[in-house]
């Protein structure tokens, strides 16, 4: 991002990562939804192209999930390695959505702490340089450290992901310096991934100048979801116009809006 | 031919799973409450391809993992 963007129109500009352009800077998860509908509703109510998806082994005993009833000629599909603590259960997880027809792109995830749900950075950089090698397009969920954000780039990432906030903890955005280092350093594309709470924290992410949101419970843990979806979807933009509109300095004192000369009775 | 087991055991997603002599992964594949399209399948942790799943026969022991794409962040 920068200043020197002209904006024009009244919603925010596509998102390109890698080769391919989005028209939705919202990224939103399919999990933990009550039901499909409410499902397709609130994915609709965001503007999302991009959604979030697992591989899971199939049940045994009843093969349906909420997610055979997603429109997916409507959406781009993003696998992930959610639930991966390892580097090579998250290279095969990749390799078995390949195997499902989801293409090369991944959100790559490798947890280090089932309590935390945060990344294990050794493990995160060694998958990604191998999926990498692969000619995978690697999305890669990351701490806010800038110096893994960093190794991340030059492993090959083609978006690096910090988290907000741990995953599902609806905290926000934690550390925005080290969010904010992290976008002056990187150049490729980065995505606040996790923790976003409410739409406030939406915008405060794009504010501070990520290309792009991602989150879930967000919005499928919301009491009305569709409402939510919405106000995301507001928030996103608010932030991405905000962060390029050359906001006022902050100040310790009052600034007269209104004239000051002509006041009656001086 | 008489002496050979008909039936014997693998492991099907974590789980115990008896399957009958000359089973492909194709077999198994259709045999399971979902759309077979909607799958990918590991053999000992190596990817059958689709391609190969009509020719593939199962074998005792092996560690069949099949997986579809669900709901996730």
């Amino acid at each position: 991002m920068g200043s020197s963007e002209t904006v024009t129109g009244n919603t925010p500009t596509p998102l390109t990562l890698g080769d391919r352009t989005f028209r939705s800077r919202l990224f939103v998860g399919t999990g933990k939804y009550s039901d499909a509908e409410t499902m397709n509703a609130a994915l609709e109510a965001s503007g999302c192209e991009v959604v979030t998806v697992a591989i899971r082994r199939v049940d045994l005993n009843s093969g349906d999930n909420l997610l055979s009833q997603l429109d997916r000629e409507k959406y781009f599909l993003l696998p992930n390695t959610a639930g991966c603590f390892n580097a090579e259960d998250a290279v095969r997880v990749c390799q078995l959505s390949r195997e499902l027809g989801l293409g090369d792109w991944v959100k790559l995830e490798v947890l280090g702490d089932r309590k935390t749900l945060l990344p294990d950075p050794v493990g995160t950089l060694e998958a990604c340089r191998e999926l990498v090698d692969d000619g995978f397009k690697v999305l890669v969920y990351s701490s806010d450290d800038p110096v893994l954000a960093l190794r991340l780039q030059d492993a090959g990432a083609t978006s690096v992901m910090p988290a907000g906030s741990p995953i599902g903890s609806g905290q926000g955005i934690l550390n925005s310096n080290n969010l904010a280092i992290i976008l002056e350093q990187l150049e490729v594309p980065v995505i606040i991934d996790a923790g976003v709470g409410t739409a406030s924290d939406v915008t405060i992410a794009m504010e501070l100048g990520a290309e792009g949101v991602l989150l879930n419970t967000g919005i499928a843990g919301a009491k009305d979801p569709v409402a939510m979806a919405h106000a995301m979807r507001h928030a996103l933009d608010a932030g991405w116009f905000a962060a390029r509109a050359g906001r006022i300095p902050r100040r310790r004192y009052a600034q007269a809006s209104s004239p000051t000369e002509g006041v009656l009775g001086e | 031919m008489s002496d050979q087991p008909t039936r014997f055991e693998i492991q099907l997603n974590g789980e115990v799973h008896q399957v009958e002599t000359d089973t492909t992964v194709l077999d198994l594949v259709n045999s399971l409450p979902i759309d077979p399209v909607a799958v990918a399948v590991e053999r000992n942790k190596r990817i059958v391809p689709r391609s190969l799943h009509a020719e593939t026969t199962l074998e005792a022991g092996d560690q069949i993992e099949v997986v579809t794409i669900v709901g996730g962040g």
